[in-house]
């Protein structure tokens, strides 16, 4: 192959034409790469897990340093925060939201109402946000400190970095 | 079902002018409206002509949940109420139970139980004028104020281990004393805060913007407050000086000495002022509480008779009893531990007045657990504040009103 | 608190069952003529409406009451700082009360609650509907006979499609 020869491997399948701002590497390396650290979650605080959410976003826990930034429209948004008990009243809602996101999207379920419904096992409690929403990345403690909101967003980088496929007419 | 988004009456479609009233429909998910609270608005234009508020998205079914749990286990629901002072709902739920099992707290305790709700006022109105203040516009208020609120967040959980679920506060007591680490963190902030409190008014207090966007908006007369049930800083921006704290003084409240503050005109400026003077208010009550910790030093926390964390349904008669030919005997009857009857207590949460109402029938599980929280009275006054007002306003509204829908929905 | 004692028996004689001093003292009332208590209490001072609320009380061990459910006032006082509890026993056959609305505006959503958790209507409410839970709901979560979890077949049928429409995709 001429392009292990000309080429000198800068990262793992990253490779540079030698004296030449040129790099040749593969199209779900690009993708990922851009996806991964520019997360743009929804801000869709249900309960008490979204008082921790505002946290990790405000001065003293700084989000923006991952690229991670809150938008306030599904539209622009491509991971939602389930932060929060979620109730049967409120779940045609969440469906409705997630819906409305563009593809690639991701699901968090923050906390352990959105996990498994919690404490609350009650008539009008949905038992985990996954009854009715693909989850990535669950996130139990109730509720989950800052530290761990942070924790559970780079899973989630991590487990971009590592899909393939995603892009082009014919992915899913 | 009736979900969508924007209805719109089919005969105006092609109409230049818009003669009838238009419909829209604000939340459950803004991020303005506090939580998951949806707001039914009537316009004309962009005037607010009827407002129907719809709550009901975070109903978890607490009150029928806690007839099933045991009385120290509702203390834990009880947090999940008003996230943002979860010290106060765990304190009501305490005094109604303390009254129920008719229990006298040591002073310690009760000193312990005023600082750590003092706290968590001084969070909870923290949280409130960084979300008011962000929805208004100022951005830098936002970030200073969780600055400080982090710095009590973390005093909290040398305290008890939980940065917003406490369940610090116990049936009889709190769950334990303060380490000498906890006393002089507090000291430092008590120090400090007052400064802090003077840098966020320099923020806002003469903002042209701030100021236009809250001076005769939302004006309550003092009547009218009442009328619908307004408690709180709300009802005191209108110059009713109803304080629970003082009016039916609960832990240690009648020890110390401060000043309720009261608005004049009752707009969402004076409702403002009135929480920030609060603010002062009650760091001058957590000064005074940990003067009197010292006073204090070594005493339980707990009473002794304190129910066990578990309450057992029934249990054997512990005393024995005086026998006439025996000496003493041990008659082996067995009592239940909760006597059946009714309480009430009621206490300033940072909200406003929250109630308990329990009614017991004998067993270790309450047969009613009523809570009167505040966010669900403010939100049902909406509709009479924000008439009349520009669908801008509103969200000065909502944000004036204080409302976690947590502690409405229950 | 005597003097208003005095005051209520000789003025309400027929509607006052029992009248219990007390911390707070609690006054328990006939339903019919439940509007002009209210009305003498209000100009008596108790301008504060704090809470109202039903209780079920189907096989209620302690003692027997006479109705199955029963809405709770608390009544307070601004100016003399005195709290009142009163009691109004709804039957459940003829399950409705009289609403307080005319005297107080925050009495509105209190009473729609109450209707919502324990499927007590208010006669003279302006807008009675169900607040907490949708209102396509069926049954009244509140009370003893409702269970507290829902199984398959009790369950929301807007809940259980959005279900069955995740399943199959």
């Amino acid at each position: 192959m001429g392009i292990e020869k000309s080429t000198i491997e800068v990262m793992p399948s990253v490779r540079q034409i030698p004296g030449t701002p040129v790099f040749i590497t593969s199209i779900d390396k690009i993708f990922n790469w851009a996806r991964a650290s520019s997360i743009w979650p929804m801000t869709f605080g249900l309960a008490c897990c979204a008082i921790e959410m505002m946290a990790t976003g405000a001065s003293h826990y700084d989000l923006d340093r991952f690229g991670i930034i809150f938008r306030a429209s599904p539209r622009q948004a491509d991971c939602l925060i389930v932060a929060g008990t979620v109730t049967k009243k409120m779940a045609p809602m969440i469906k409705r939201v997630y819906e409305q996101m563009p593809e690639p999207k991701y699901v968090i379920a923050m906390g352990s109402c959105a996990c498994s419904g919690g404490i609350f096992r009650t008539y009008s409690t949905v038992q985990g946000v996954d009854e009715f929403l693909p989850v990535d990345i669950y996130l139990p403690g109730c509720p989950p400190r800052p530290e761990a909101l942070i924790y559970a967003l780079l899973k989630l980088q991590d487990k971009i970095k590592a899909e393939s496929g995603k892009w082009g007419f014919w992915r899913k | 079902m009736g979900l969508s988004l924007v209805e719109v009456n089919s005969k105006q479609r092609g109409a230049s002018s818009f003669d009838e009233p238009f419909y829209i429909n604000m939340g459950p998910q803004h991020p303005s409206t506090h939580g998951v609270l949806r707001l039914f608005l009537e316009l004309d234009g962009e005037t607010i002509i009827n407002c129907d508020p719809k709550i009901g998205y975070l109903h978890r079914g607490v009150e029928k949940l806690a007839e099933t749990l045991n009385y120290n286990q509702t203390i834990v629901l009880s947090d999940r109420l008003d996230y943002i002072a979860s010290c106060a709902n765990n304190t009501a739920f305490c005094l109604a139970f303390e009254k129920l099992f008719g229990l006298q707290v040591p002073r310690r305790a009760r000193i312990l139980r005023t600082i750590v709700n003092e706290m968590a006022r001084i969070s909870s109105h923290l949280l409130w004028l960084a979300t008011h203040a962000l929805d208004i516009g100022a951005m830098t208020v936002f970030l200073y104020c969780f600055r400080d609120r982090e710095w009590l967040l973390n005093i909290f959980e040398k305290i008890c281990g939980a940065r917003l679920t406490h369940s610090y506060v116990r049936v009889g007591g709190v769950r334990q004393d303060f380490t000498l680490e906890i006393i002089e963190d507090l000291y430092k902030f008590t120090e400090v805060f007052p400064e802090r409190v003077l840098e966020y008014e320099t923020l806002i207090d003469v903002n042209r913007i701030w100021l236009e966007r809250t001076k005769n908006i939302a004006v309550v007369s003092a009547e009218e407050a009442i009328s619908l049930g307004l408690t709180g800083p709300v009802l005191r921006g209108s110059g009713v000086p109803y304080d629970v704290r003082k009016f039916r003084p609960y832990d240690a409240y009648d020890e110390v000495e401060f000043e309720v503050p009261i608005g004049k005109n009752g707009d969402v400026y004076d409702r403002y002022r009135v929480r920030m003077e609060e603010l002062r208010q009650s760091n001058k009550i957590i000064r005074q509480c940990l003067e009197k910790l010292s006073e204090t030093e070594g005493e339980p926390v707990l009473p002794e008779n304190a129910p066990d964390l578990l309450i057992p349904e029934r249990v054997r008669e512990p005393e024995p009893k005086p026998h006439p030919k025996k000496g003493f005997i041990f008659t082996g009857k067995e009592v239940p531990v909760v006597p059946p009857g009714e309480a009430f207590a009621s206490i300033e949460s940072p909200k406003g007045e929250l109630a308990v109402y329990v009614v017991s029938d004998g067993t270790n599980k309450p047969w009613r657990l009523r809570i009167r929280t505040p966010s669900f009275v403010h939100i049902s006054a909406l509709p009479e504040l924000a008439k009349g007002h520009m669908i801008a306003d509103l969200i000065a509204i909502i944000g004036t009103l204080d409302v976690v829908l947590g502690d409405s929905d229950r | 608190m005597s003097d208003l004692f005095g005051e209520l028996r000789e003025k309400f004689r027929a509607q006052i069952l029992r009248l219990e001093a007390g911390d707070p003292p609690v006054i328990t009332l006939k339903r019919e003529g439940f509007l002009e208590v209210v009305k003498f209490l209000k100009e008596q001072g108790y301008n504060h409406l704090i809470d109202l609320c039903g209780v079920d009380y189907l096989n209620f061990k302690p003692e027997k009451k006479e109705e199955r459910f029963e809405v709770v006032y608390h009544l307070y006082s601004i100016e003399r700082r005195e709290l009142i509890r009163l009691k109004v026993p709804i039957p459940e056959s003829d399950c409705w009360q009289y609403s307080l609305t005319p005297f107080w505006k925050t009495a509105n959503w209190f009473e729609r609650e109450c209707y919502d958790m324990f499927g007590i209507k208010f006669k003279g409410h302006p807008d009675l509907r169900r607040i907490l839970m949708p209102d396509d709901w069926v049954g009244y979560p509140l009370r003893k006979d409702y269970p507290l979890e829902l199984d398959e077949e009790r369950e929301w049928k807007v809940y259980k499609e959005l279900k069955e429409r995740a399943r199959s995709s």
